[in-house]
């Protein structure tokens, strides 16, 4: 068991709207701060594309450049709003010739991603 | 069988829509867009896209509109139709068989896995929809994903909680809570204690009571689980408790927040304030560990 590097995240308005756009991600919770709030949210929120890649993000950081993200499985918790902090750790463990990562995001409302990420090569 | 597992049943056997292109080809301008945006300094791309880019290729786009044969959009709407009008995505699998390179163009088919419900949330009452979407270049699946949302009602707004009626007999209650102090009618006569407040001690017939402040300590003297009928602006079940506190009387009050089956008869507790609103507080229970 190998713990990752801690990877932390400042989900600013700025990070918020620029990654839902890079997602091809136009949902108006993303990136209208009026609108979300009309829909029950306290502010705009990351989208679920944007976790999967940093969660991704994440385990490169750590694994390098040669290895090859084969499986990216995760569960998603609560939201996670502009002006937060989301912090990601995990710990990796061998299986066969594959590394299978688990990785938790929090941010302050706790758990807003947990999952698995499967890697091959290093 | 009712309309929404009708329909889930007919989408089902409808099995893969029809493919739809992406609408460009895999390309290097929007990877750099992608990693700019998400930080990610790999050095894998712009070569290779990043794997976890495969849905962003087949996004609907600003205008976009769902395929009629896309099995989420038919789903939505007999959900919608029935009240589950609210989304939320729970899971996401992903499976990469291969890296994709700037030129390949892909094209996505979806089918409805299952619809499971209706159960209830933290989000309140709803269906999980699960689609499998597969990724093909020409005729290679080069990616699959399996996607879950939640589509659920939204629960009512608190503010049409119920309200509890104020009178001249029990102004002076509601005063306190909205200081957060716990009172208790006493009749200045006898010194006895009263809860619910009244206008004449039934033990010596004075008519001008006054109040004390409660400790806020008790314990649990009895309890109910209340799961139906629907209480407006309440998320059932509630614990609903009578609790006996340490200056005698009984008070019923809401534990919220607990399984009820964490709670038992004779576990201490104290007072907790719930602001409803400006103008109502609400005296609430929680267990005490002290």
């Amino acid at each position: 068991m190998t713990e990752l590097p801690e990877l932390k995240i400042h989900t600013t308005t700025t990070f918020v709207v620029s990654t839902a756009l890079a997602t091809r991600d136009f949902q108006d919770v993303h990136h209208d701060r009026d609108a979300a709030v009309a829909r029950g949210s306290q502010d705009i929120f990351l989208n679920i594309l944007t976790t999967t890649g940093l969660v991704q993000r994440f385990v490169t950081d750590w694994a390098g450049p040669e290895a090859l993200v084969r499986n990216i499985s995760i569960r998603l918790g609560v939201p996670c709003y502009a002006g937060d902090t989301l912090v990601f750790s995990g710990t990796a463990k061998r299986d066969g010739k594959d590394t299978v990562v688990d990785v938790v995001g929090k941010c302050s409302l706790g758990d807003h991603v947990t999952g698995t990420v499967r890697v091959a090569g290093t | 069988m009712n309309s929404i597992e009708a329909e889930a049943g007919r989408l089902k056997a409808l099995g893969e829509s029809e493919p739809r292109l992406a609408r460009d080809p895999v390309n290097e301008p929007m990877i750099n867009n992608w990693v700019e945006a998400l930080g990610d300094r790999n050095p894998a791309y712009p070569k290779f896209a990043p794997p976890a880019m495969v849905q962003v290729w087949t996004m609907y786009g600003l205008n976009g509109v769902r395929d009629a044969d896309d099995p989420l959009g038919a789903m939505s709407k007999v959900l919608d139709a029935a009240g589950f009008t609210s989304v939320v995505a729970t899971n996401c699998e992903q499976t990469y068989h291969r890296y994709l390179r700037p030129g390949e163009q892909l094209a996505v088919t979806t089918r409805l896995s299952d619809v499971v419900g209706p159960k209830r949330t933290a989000l309140g009452e709803g269906w999980f929809v699960t689609t499998v979407s597969t990724w093909y270049v020409d005729d290679e699946p080069v990616a699959e994903m399996m996607f879950r949302v939640l589509k659920f009602r939204p629960p009512e707004p608190s503010g049409s909680v119920l309200r509890p009626l104020v009178n001249q007999d029990t102004e002076f209650f509601w005063q306190g809570t909205a200081k957060r102090e716990l009172r208790i009618q006493r009749c200045p006569d006898c010194r006895r204690l009263r809860h619910p407040p009244g206008p004449f001690c039934p033990v010596c017939g004075s008519a001008t009571p006054e109040y004390v402040l409660a400790s806020g300590r008790g314990s649990i003297f009895s309890y109910v689980v209340h799961h139906h009928p629907p209480i407006p602006g309440k998320r059932l079940p509630v614990v609903i408790a009578l609790v006996e506190l340490e200056e005698g009387v009984r008070m019923l009050g809401e534990l919220p927040d607990v399984p009820p089956d964490e709670v038992w008869i004779g576990q201490e507790v104290v007072v907790d304030w719930s602001r409803v609103d400006s103008e109502l507080t609400l005296p609430v229970w929680r267990a005490r560990h002290d």
